[in-house]
């Protein structure tokens, strides 16, 4: 996150530098849509607080672990399109996975998926999309998270 | 207070609101649980409020610095592999989950990016963000993330395509969630 603190700070001291008055409009047009976006965000983090209670991630790892095969592919896809996991904990347990004998392609199945789906995040995906348009492009996500999965596994 | 609730739950607070009463409560009677989903909440709400913030002062800072035409000659209609390679750059020098992608998609949108420009932005802020791919090579080598970043750069685009087909004409519109006016 510091990458993009560095960002944030050049960009407004050059914008500062550059004209105060409009950096303040900036800083204020931004403010006010984080204001709108913070209960929808908030109420999508006490909904992964609670599903990530109800499935830890030693569960998470057990279940890979075991199945490495096809049926490991597809539980891999599921749980990473619900999940909603912070990177810095993806990849440490994508690590472990991998050291406990996951494949990669279960593994690149299971980080794109991810990536790229959110089933828990879709109400606040359809504030900004409409609800139709959120879950289309979350199910050519999900297929093509399955292509990317297949693939990686033919070269790993 | 009476008035004071019924404003409350008029507001999009009201799970916000339960959650910290459950919290609270739960502390009190020593329910266990509660304090794996608390420190999960805490974990998340960490993550959340050290890039969101920074990631809007941005987004009102591009909103008050780039002109809609030039902005969309550079990434609109008809911008081309150009416009598309424009928007990967700029979704690759984000942080944060996807989430924190659809102000951005809304602000392109806005300023008269292409359908397909913004997919392809979606996709590449989910799966390209350097400060990612710098965490990912660390943890699963160099290896499988470029292979990864490889396989996964023509999917994106295509999705883009397949959404920009999709949407043409459909008068399709991104929206920005409003703070909800009081009274």
């Amino acid at each position: 996150m510091k990458f993009l603190l560095i960002l944030t700070f050049i960009a407004l001291m050059i914008s500062l530098i550059a004209d105060k008055k409009k950096t303040f409009l900036g800083i204020k047009k931004g403010f006010k849509m984080f204001l709108g976006l913070l209960p929808t965000v908030l109420n999508v983090l006490i909904l992964v607080s609670v599903f990530l209670y109800l499935v830890p991630k030693e569960t998470l790892a057990n279940v890979l672990g075991k199945n490495s095969g096809v049926l490991g592919f597809g539980i891999a896809a599921v749980i990473g399109s619900i999940s909603l996991i912070p990177m810095f904990i993806t990849y440490p347990l994508a690590a472990i996975l991998l050291k406990s004998g996951v494949s990669y392609r279960v593994l690149a199945v299971f980080i794109t998926t991810l990536l790229m789906v959110g089933v828990l995040t879709l109400p606040l995906e359809a504030k900004y999309f409409g609800i139709k348009t959120s879950i289309i492009r979350n199910v050519l996500s999900f297929i093509g998270a399955l292509i990317i999965g297949l693939v990686i596994g033919i070269f790993l | 207070m009476k008035k004071i609730i019924a404003r409350i739950a008029e507001t999009e607070y009201i799970l916000v609101i339960l959650f910290g009463i459950f919290i609270v409560g739960s502390r009190l009677v020593n329910f266990t649980p509660a304090k794996t989903i608390r420190n999960n909440f805490w974990l998340f709400f960490v993550e959340m409020i050290t890039f969101l913030p920074f990631m809007f002062i941005l987004v009102g800072l591009f909103d008050v610095w780039f002109p809609k035409e030039r902005v969309e000659k550079h990434i609109g209609e008809g911008s081309g592999i150009k416009g598309t390679i424009w928007c990967i750059l700029l979704a690759m020098l984000q942080a944060g989950p996807l989430y924190g992608a659809f102000p951005v998609a809304y602000l392109l949108w806005k300023k008269g990016c292409s359908i397909r420009n913004i997919f392809i932005y979606l996709g590449a802020f989910s799966t390209l963000k350097i400060p990612m791919l710098t965490f990912e090579i660390g943890f699963l080598g160099l290896k499988f993330s470029l292979l990864r970043t490889l396989v996964t750069l023509p999917i994106f685009i295509l999705i883009g395509e397949i959404m920009e087909i999709y949407l043409r004409n459909k008068n399709f519109e991104i929206k920005q969630p409003e703070l909800k006016k009081k009274g």
